[in-house]
């Protein structure tokens, strides 16, 4: 598949908000997940009781 | 072949923090690697379709969240089984890491299939048997989701919410079979282990791709997740104290 220019693979013949925002959509669940447990694993090591108090809390 | 793996010394949460910590960067890694080939192929290689143009395209994300949705439901619903029949913490903790995960796939297959439909058949949305068992899926992962959270013993929650896995796993085959079995405006399925693929090879190849893709990522987040939760239940135990202690 060759689709001749930069502009003609945006538009996917047409359907570019279809495609578009399938991809973008999953792409954006993704990285909304890995951020959320990104940070849920930093809020469990805060919340050890060995761990320093923040700053921030008092 | 046999492989020496001790798997009572890593079926223990202490054991198993460190090794999901070791192993989801390198499935995140695959993941990130399968979706690249993936997305060539998607894109680059694969014809367009005579029917559909280029809107087919969509199946390369759609068909591998909706296969990803239902895998993951039948293996969180094992190991929450196992949970409840062996009394194993950790498989609990398993079952429990999966669903997010599981729902976010229900979602985006829901979401793609949406887009997808639109163009192809004319409406966003039909309440047939193939669409509306996804959604009940989607309702199922929440239920789940939401019991556990209602519960504030967890070993009481892992049993409630086993209980309700296992129930649920009925729908599975519905959602699969549901296109045979119905009249639907869904096509059937496109992969079967029966007969030769409908589709071009190069086509096939790049579904394949993402739904390994899908498959290596779902490992990775269920790893990183249950990190998560065994920290937060084990929080006062000796061991996450010798590991976490003097860190801020």
């Amino acid at each position: 598949m060759s689709w001749g220019s930069v502009s003609a693979f945006l538009a996917m013949g047409g359907y570019a908000g279809f495609v578009w925002g399938s991809y973008g959509v999953t792409a954006a669940c993704i990285v909304l997940e890995i951020a959320l447990l990104v940070a849920r694993h930093r809020a469990a090591l805060r919340a050890l009781p060995g761990a320093a108090p923040r700053m921030d809390t008092k | 072949m046999t492989i020496d793996i001790n798997w009572f010394k890593h079926s223990s949460p202490a054991s198993f923090y460190p090794l999901a910590g070791r192993l989801a960067p390198w499935f995140f890694a695959a993941a990130a690697l399968l979706a690249v080939c993936g997305m060539y192929v998607s894109f680059f290689v694969a014809p367009t379709d005579a029917q559909q143009g280029e809107a087919y395209r969509i199946i390369f994300i759609h068909v591998a969240a909706a296969w990803m949705s239902m895998f993951i439901y039948v293996v969180m619903a094992f190991w929450a089984g196992v949970g409840l029949a062996f009394n194993t913490r950790l498989s609990s903790m398993a079952a429990s890491a999966l669903a997010p995960t599981g729902a976010m796939m229900t979602f985006i297959a829901l979401w793609t299939g949406s887009l997808w439909g639109k163009p192809m058949w004319g409406t966003w949305w039909v309440w047939d048997a193939r669409l509306t068992s996804e959604l009940i899926l989607l309702f199922l992962y929440f239920g789940f989701m939401s019991l556990q959270a209602a519960i504030d013993d967890p070993r009481r929650a892992d049993k409630a919410g086993a209980v309700i896995a296992l129930v649920g796993v009925i729908n599975v085959p519905i959602i699969y079979f549901s296109v045979k079995w119905w009249n639907t405006l869904h096509q059937g399925a496109s992969v079967s282990l029966t007969r030769s693929p409908s589709m071009a090879a190069t086509m096939l190849a790049g579904m394949l791709l993402m739904a390994l893709a899908f498959w290596m990522y779902s490992i990775a987040a269920m790893l990183m997740r249950v990190r998560c939760i065994i920290l937060e239940r084990e929080r006062n135990a000796d061991w996450v104290n010798a590991m976490h202690g003097g860190q801020s």
